[in-house]
């Protein structure tokens, strides 16, 4: 019996350990994954520096002609264009976004959490689930051609991209700011209402004041999805290697020209190591938006 | 105007909003289902893909789309289970928990197509898979484990600790209890997320186009031999999903139906991905009513 009974003890103590070595290597995975990724895009975009010995002003310069001949003055690769139409896309669609995302957020949390929990939620669930690229298609089959007969233009535009986006980033926003209000204590709102405030004004006043490192997190991790959306937008901007002068012009952004080109480029060249680097940029930018959110969460806090 | 007028007003303002919002998505699933009811047929289901002429259908993207998400949930939910057992039980808080959190933001944040070219860069080329299912598999992977491991975490912190002490005062293991106690209670928040995210990844294009291709071999459903270049078990074949056809196909496709073929396509992802979500909402109120009841 004391021999069963230290077979069991163990085997038991064996699974423990096993159980705690695998859970804390999945956990060690997630890590190495993150810094795999940066090491790797970085190593590959930053070799327009270290192989092609590209400048700093020319990569981040309008000129673009990766194919330019040396007698001409050899290969441009500006990379500025793209980077002005993701910024361009992404802000105007999170502008146009945020106001009717935190409108939502606050219908669910204030005006009627019953309906916001039996209809609003699973419609954002809903619209979060809806693939990227069926947005894509919808915008491509009723947008563009809608803006070529009634606005001008091809149809291919800043405007098409931005509404896209704009609705693709809704649910990120909504959910968000929906967290952000009801982490919120009711003490806020009750001393409002005493104080003799209607409800617009304690929302208004006191609850989105109180909300807002909340609320900018939401749309900071907006502007982070819309920055990095790639083929819905690639759908329906036109990708013209221009700065867009109106709303109806099509542009070109840093996740397009990837899309476009990775395929139709040879490895190595710089025209492909250029493509390396956009996505490098896209990585950075993303750490950037991360550490906004976390400066920004931080202050919140600490007021 | 006075403040009581406001309020009204702003209240008109919010219903006006959420009614938008709702409208909106019945207007894109309306769209999206009755426009591609027409092209809808058994043919198209089941068919070939066409590169010249009309005609085609989808069948094989739709087999690669399911058996690519077979593949990466394969590899995704073990490993994000024990990433989120590890951060929900075992993990201090020091900064190497942290570390983790800010991996997981991180991974979380990053646009699919970065991922995708790094699947293209590690797995494609370095690991030698070539544009296969595997490499699509991995590269989704590495889009839904941090999601995978957020939502254990988050499911398994539901736990009342109750529970486990009850456990640990019967004489079991940590492991023993996460395992017979923790992990039993939390099925219907696991479940029904995993069933959520199946249908993110179904719908995923972008991670894909340079990972598992954009072509698809003839399949032959006859061939069992898993290794042989024809068979549509095969890992390391190319296999062009659902969602990635519906985007070459309005971008370069060279076919004179484009439009009856997208319809369609966009039609039946929507609806798969419908019936993911409600398929998550009747298994969460089912099972959360079982367990409920005893």
């Amino acid at each position: 019996m004391w021999r069963k009974i230290a077979f069991r003890f163990g085997r038991a103590a064996r699974r423990e350990l096993a159980g705690f070595s695998l859970s804390f290597i999945a956990a060690v995975l997630v890590i190495v994954l993150t810094l795999a990724i940066t090491v790797f895009i970085s190593w590959k975009g930053l070799s327009v520096f270290f192989v092609h010995h590209v400048s700093l002003a020319n990569i981040f310069s309008l000129d673009w002609w990766p194919d330019r001949p040396p007698e001409q003055g050899g290969p441009q690769v500006g990379i500025l264009t793209f980077l002005v139409g993701s910024i361009l896309t992404s802000v105007l669609a999170a502008l146009l976004s945020a106001p009717l995302g935190i409108t939502v957020a606050v219908f669910m949390t204030e005006i009627s959490p019953h309906l916001g929990q039996r209809v609003l939620q699973p419609v954002i669930e809903l619209l979060a689930g809806i693939p990227s690229v069926v947005y894509g298609y919808i915008g491509l089959s009723v947008l563009v051609p809608f803006i070529r007969e009634h606005l001008g233009g091809t149809g291919f535009s800043l405007l098409a991209g931005v509404l896209v986006l704009a609705v693709m980033i809704l649910p990120t926003i909504a959910t968000v700011s929906t967290d952000a209000l009801r982490a919120l204590p009711g003490s806020l709102k009750e001393a409002a209402y005493a104080l003799g405030a209607t409800r617009w004004q304690a929302i208004r006043l006191v609850l989105i004041p109180a909300a807002r490192a909340g609320l900018l997190t939401a749309v900071v991790l907006a502007l982070a999805r819309a920055f990095g959306e790639a083929l819905a937008v690639q759908m329906v901007i036109g990708n013209k290697r221009e700065i867009p002068h109106s709303i109806l012009d099509p542009l070109i952004t840093l996740t397009s020209g990837i899309t476009m080109d990775m395929g139709y480029t040879v490895q190595g060249s710089l025209w492909n190591d250029t493509l390396w680097f956009m996505a490098t940029i896209l990585l950075a930018i993303s750490f950037l938006f991360i550490f906004t959110i976390r400066v920004v969460i931080g202050r919140g806090m600490v007021r | 105007m006075n403040v009581r007028t406001k309020d009204k007003v702003a209240t008109c303002m919010f219903w006006l909003g959420a009614g938008c919002v709702v409208a909106l998505l019945a207007a894109l699933l309306g769209y999206i289902i009755v426009r591609g009811a027409y092209a809808i047929d058994l043919a198209f289901l089941l068919g070939e893909p066409e590169t010249r002429r009309a005609g085609g259908g989808i069948g094989p993207n739709i087999f690669n789309s399911f058996y690519l998400l077979f593949l990466s949930m394969a590899l995704t939910v073990p490993l994000g289970l024990l990433g989120g057992i590890y951060l929900a039980e075992y993990a201090r808080q020091n900064s190497f928990t942290n570390f983790i959190r800010l991996s997981i933001e991180t991974l979380t944040s990053l646009p699919s197509i970065v991922v995708g070219l790094f699947g293209l860069l590690i797995f494609v080329s370095m690991f030698g898979l070539g544009y296969s299912l595997a490499a699509g598999a991995l590269a989704l992977t590495v889009i839904n484990l941090p999601l995978m491991v957020r939502l254990t975490e988050e499911t398994l912190r539901t736990v009342p600790g109750d529970l486990r002490e009850a456990s640990l005062g019967l004489g079991a293991t940590k492991w023993q209890t996460i395992c017979r106690v923790v992990l039993p209670c939390s099925i219907p928040g696991l479940i029904t997320g995993i069933i959520i995210a199946a249908g993110r990844v179904f719908g995923e294009a972008a991670a894909l186009l340079f990972t598992a291709g954009m072509t698809t071999p003839r399949l032959d459903f006859g061939q069992w031999n898993i290794l042989h270049p024809t068979s549509p078990w095969n890992p390391f074949r190319p296999g062009e999903t659902l969602a990635v056809h519906i985007w070459k196909v309005n971008s370069e496709a060279l076919i004179p139906d484009i439009t009856r073929v997208a319809d369609g396509s966009a039609a039946v992802l929507i609806m798969v991905v419908l019936g993911f979500n409600l398929l998550a909402r009747w298994l969460a109120r089912r099972l959360g009513r079982r367990l409920a009841g005893g």
